[in-house]
């Protein structure tokens, strides 16, 4: 980078190459290279390849005296096709995005109530959202499938009180009384599993308000549910799209929780790399579905990008 | 005066409604873990065979030890990395491909793990292939961890660095110490709580993971979330309930004993701070 310098020789050039600065500079991002950047290149690579008994084919192969390149496509051009696939990206886009919404509803009113909690209250309130998250996560989720299943407790109760003839009516349940592996299941897992992430990045954002501004549309003669939607929601737009963001791109390929809740019924991508990888030992395929998955949450995850490396820049 | 109070309630509701969601399915573990029924659905009465059993259960006990082995050195890589990328992003504003830096930090924390997991085995095949190692293991099951928690760590850490007052490491600039010795005796210090925060997370984060361990891990090398998630996919299983019990009693306490020591030492630090303000 200030090569140009390069008056004091050899010596001088290589204690720069090798000063404080580089090192702690090289070092993680050497890491992130080899251990995030490239392995995308290699699957890649792979969803174009063409697989042998045991292993998948070089890209380039030398016969006859003449390079051949085995470039595969047919992947990507059956996923294209077979309406199954299709299907099941839309699918998982949709649970995602309900999951979204429905951690945001409730959410928002969560993160808001503990940001204008007594000062005093609120290292406790913060602790509270955070222990779920330090406890086992797969063994939370496993938990709701005691809770869902014929005569669990919340199965009971939704059953008891008739909220299953309205989630069955609403088409999350095939039919009153079957709660495990429906789309309803399904979306109950994710929402319970991903509501901190949603809550911790809006508690965050809502702490941080300035509540002069609310009392100064107070004065001004807005109501407060008007000064609510006009002054404290678009403040916490970052808040919001970091929340949504975080909990919509992991849902999409969500693989626990379809598996331990969701039932065979319920599509979703992440399944469908699993299965390709595990059991049809398909890896060309496999990372076909994955290199298509990427594509589609790439735009949400630039959104991200953008707003984590605002919120560094505004951090103080 | 009727609305605020109102206003009130619905918050409080709203709260306790939110938590009780939170951490209902938690307590439903602790109980049906001393459930004489294999069933959650009956209660048969108090017992303690299920934790009895565990005792036995050479599988379980096995994927935990491999488990806290792999968690200890992940944290303790993702606390170094993470540090360092934290350090990076904080001080340094400009240098050659920042952007994609900032990026390859903060992907793993919302990238599918399905997808990670495929790509670094991926990865991992083509290399054993053309160096002859790693083997799947213990060692590219860390790898993945590592990855994940530097992701984590480097957030925690960056939260703080970004709230430090640079005049400190200012000062002991102005005083002839060499950015080494800045970052050794000036920030080292005044980040300890959070690289103990970032620890801990990325340990149990680590504990827990299934999609990445069961990419990378080889014959021999079961996690214990790959025994569990391997029963709980079966079925509901009492042995799962024991252990989740036995986990949340080991996490909050460790979290609370934590999070004691930690304010504690942050009060200690503020004081200190107004001490030396003060002379």
């Amino acid at each position: 980078m200030n090569g140009a310098n390069g008056t004091n020789g050899i010596g001088g050039r290589i204690r720069r190459a090798f000063s404080g600065r580089r090192i702690v500079i090289a070092l993680p991002y050497l890491f992130l290279l080899a251990f995030f950047l490239f392995p995308f290149l290699i699957v890649g690579k792979i969803s174009v390849s063409e697989m042998d008994a045991v292993a998948v084919k070089d890209l380039f192969s030398v016969a006859d005296g003449s390079l051949r390149m085995n470039l595969k496509l047919s992947n990507y051009a059956f996923i294209a096709e077979d309406s199954l696939y299709l299907q099941t990206y839309l699918s998982s886009l949709r649970y995602a995005a309900a999951t979204t919404v429905l951690c945001l509803a409730i959410g928002y009113p969560f993160a808001y109530f503990m940001a204008r909690a007594k000062s005093s209250r609120q290292p406790a309130l913060l602790m509270l959202v955070m222990l779920p998250f330090w406890t086992s996560f797969l063994l939370r989720v496993y938990a709701w499938k005691g809770l869902l299943t014929e005569h669990g407790l919340i199965a009971n109760l939704i059953i008891g009180s008739g909220l299953d003839h309205g989630l069955a009516f609403a088409g999350l349940i095939p039919a009153p009384g079957k709660l495990m592996n429906t789309p309803f299941s399904l979306v109950l897992g994710m929402v319970y599993t991903y509501l901190p992430f949603m809550i911790l990045p809006l508690y965050a954002n809502l702490a941080k308000m300035d509540l002069r501004l609310l009392e100064a549309a107070a004065d001004l003669g807005a109501s407060p549910w008007v000064a609510f939607w006009k002054i404290t929601v678009p403040l916490s737009k970052a808040g919001i799209i970091a929340g949504a963001m975080l909990v919509f791109i992991p849902c999409v390929g969500e693989f626990v929780i379809p598996e331990l809740l969701g039932g065979p019924e319920t599509l979703m991508i992440g399944r469908v790399i699993w299965d390709e990888f595990f059991s049809n030992n398909d890896w060309p395929m496999a990372s076909t579905v994955a290199v298509v998955m990427i594509l589609l949450i790439i735009v949400p995850l630039a959104v991200f990008n953008k707003y984590q490396a605002e919120a560094q820049e505004h951090g103080r | 005066m009727k609305a605020s109070r109102f206003n009130l309630w619905f918050a409080r509701a709203w709260l306790a409604a939110g938590y009780g969601f939170l951490f209902l399915p938690i307590v439903a573990l602790l109980v049906y873990s001393f459930n004489d029924s294999p069933l959650p659905n009956d209660w048969r009465g108090f017992t303690l065979r299920w934790y009895r059993a565990l005792g036995d259960d050479g599988e379980i006990i096995a994927g935990l030890w491999l488990s806290l082995k792999i968690a200890f050195l992940t944290a303790c890589g993702s606390v170094v990395l993470g540090t360092l990328a934290a350090f990076v992003l904080v001080k340094y504003k400009r240098f050659g491909g920042r952007t994609l830096f900032a990026g390859m930090v903060s992907a793993p924390l919302v990238m599918p793990e399905v997808v990670v997991g495929l790509s670094l085995l991926l990865m991992l095949v083509s290399a054993q292939r053309v160096l002859g190692f790693p083997e799947r293991g213990m060692m590219t099951i860390w790898f993945g961890h590592l990855l994940l928690g530097m992701a984590y760590a480097t957030v925690v850490v960056q939260s703080r660095l970004q709230d430090l007052h640079p005049q400190l490491e200012e000062a002991a600039m102005d005083l002839g110490a060499r950015p080494a010795q800045v970052f050794w005796l000036v920030t080292l210090p005044m980040i300890a709580q959070s690289l103990a925060a970032a620890w801990l997370l990325t340990f149990t984060i680590s504990l827990d993971d299934v999609v990445l361990s069961n990419f990378l891990s080889g014959p021999g090398s079961t996690t214990m979330p790959l025994v569990i998630f391997s029963r709980a996919r079966l079925g509901l299983n009492p042995s799962v309930n024991a252990v989740a019990a036995i986990t949340v009693a080991v996490v909050s306490v460790g979290v609370l004993i934590t999070s004691y020591l930690i304010a504690r030492a942050e009060r200690q630090r503020t004081l200190d701070l107004a001490a030396a303000a003060r002379a």
